[in-house]
């Protein structure tokens, strides 16, 4: 059979490939056979594998310096609740000076002449 | 001839010898186990690595992960070179041989039918990432002189993100039509998360698709041709793997028997 010759060049492939790629196929898509020595994998253990990958790779990326995500409000949660923190806090030291010029009005006097 | 056997995929017989210096999985060399017709792909391995106990504690780690589904890969990208393989999931292993033959005996009809419709077809896996500058609109540099104009930028940002990503959902749709159509069979994965892939920018489409041999390189130029369409984008190709994405969805569907009813062998645990 000459039919391989006539594939492409492969892309991406071999050693230089992404292990995410790698492990998407070998491990989620591969037709499931259970062995006989019942050590096929199953469904719940992979997902235990890749949810600790991920935290493992997680870790790793960040010492390569790769963790832009975590800075982009769009992207990570806790971005945008570091964001609100500081609107709040800026808010509050506003608000303080405001109430410093007409102590009066303050907010906090309010509260306490109510019963 | 002590060790477990590992099987890596089963095929019809190869129009071509293995490449005779693969490193199979823990560094022994594949070879081809007859049976009735059907050939599985094999090797040995040591009991103390891949019996179950040693092997679940293997897989919390992802150094030995990772060299395992290397090997295991590369001889499957061997066998895509001199036919069309099945592949088997990761640490698909057995006693002996004669617990290979019984599963082939087992699934026969199974395979023969994912085998036909798999034959002279290979995957190709295609990616869209949107750029992380493309996500992130002119750095507003000035600080905002009141409420009003916070708000007002505010807003401008959000207006340029939205902007970029129905950019992005258009391209990738475009894109995956496209390549559907010239596909037998396509299929999304879920967008790969950064961390594990340790590629930049968001992955908006992860698909892949089913292409005859033949048609590969008309389809690769395709892609191509894609890859500057869209300021902002980039389109990633990978492949030609062995039909990966397409051998499950074949098992389940195929017969109305037995494997069908069973979405998922975790209940034969005890019995098998």
């Amino acid at each position: 059979m000459s039919m391989a010759s006539r594939l492409p060049e492969p892309y991406g492939q071999g050693g230089g490939s992404n292990l995410a790629d790698i492990l998407e196929r070998v491990l989620d898509k591969g037709v499931v056979i259970a062995g006989d020595i019942r050590i096929n994998l199953l469904d719940i253990e992979l997902l235990t594998i890749k949810l600790r990958l991920i935290v493992a790779s997680v870790d790793k990326a960040k010492e390569m310096g790769i963790d832009w995500w975590e800075d982009d409000p769009a992207l990570s949660s806790g971005a945008r609740r570091n964001e609100l923190a500081r609107e709040n806090a800026e808010l509050r030291e506003r608000l303080a000076r405001l109430e410093e010029l007409e102590p009066g009005r303050a907010p906090k006097d309010v509260r306490e002449e109510s019963p | 001839m002590n060790g477990l056997r590992y099987v890596y995929a089963v095929c019809r017989p190869l129009g071509a010898p293995l490449q005779a210096d693969l490193p199979g999985v823990a560094g022994d060399p594949p070879r081809l186990l007859a049976h009735r017709g059907l050939v599985a792909v094999v090797s040995r391995v040591p009991e103390r690595d891949f019996a179950e106990e040693p092997l679940r504690r293997h897989l919390e780690d992802l150094d030995w992960l990772t060299d395992t589904a290397r090997a295991h890969q590369q001889v499957i990208d061997a066998l895509t070179a001199v036919g069309t393989p099945l592949p088997l999931r990761l640490a698909t292993v057995f006693r002996d041989d004669s617990g290979v033959r019984v599963m082939m005996e087992e699934r026969e009809a199974d395979f023969r039918r994912t085998l036909d419709r798999l034959e002279g077809r290979v995957e190709w896996g295609v990616k869209v990432y949107v750029e992380p500058e493309a996500q992130e609109p002119a750095p507003t540099a000035t600080k905002p002189a009141s409420g009003r104009d916070y708000l007002m930028q505010r807003r401008r940002k959000a207006q340029a993100h939205e902007d970029t990503w129905q950019r992005a959902e258009g391209f990738a749709g475009r894109l995956h039509t496209t390549l559907a159509a010239r596909a037998d069979a396509s299929r999304l994965h879920p967008p790969q998360n950064p961390a594990l892939s340790k590629a930049t920018g968001q992955n908006v489409l992860n698909a892949a698709y089913l292409v005859p041999r033949a048609e590969s390189e008309e389809f690769v130029e395709i892609v191509d041709r894609t890859k500057d369409e869209e300021p902002g984008m980039r389109v990633e190709l990978t492949g030609p793997w062995a039909a990966y994405s397409f051998v499950e969805a074949a098992g389940r569907t195929g017969t109305p028997g037995d494997r069908a009813a069973t979405p998922a062998p975790a209940g034969e645990g005890e019995g098998a």
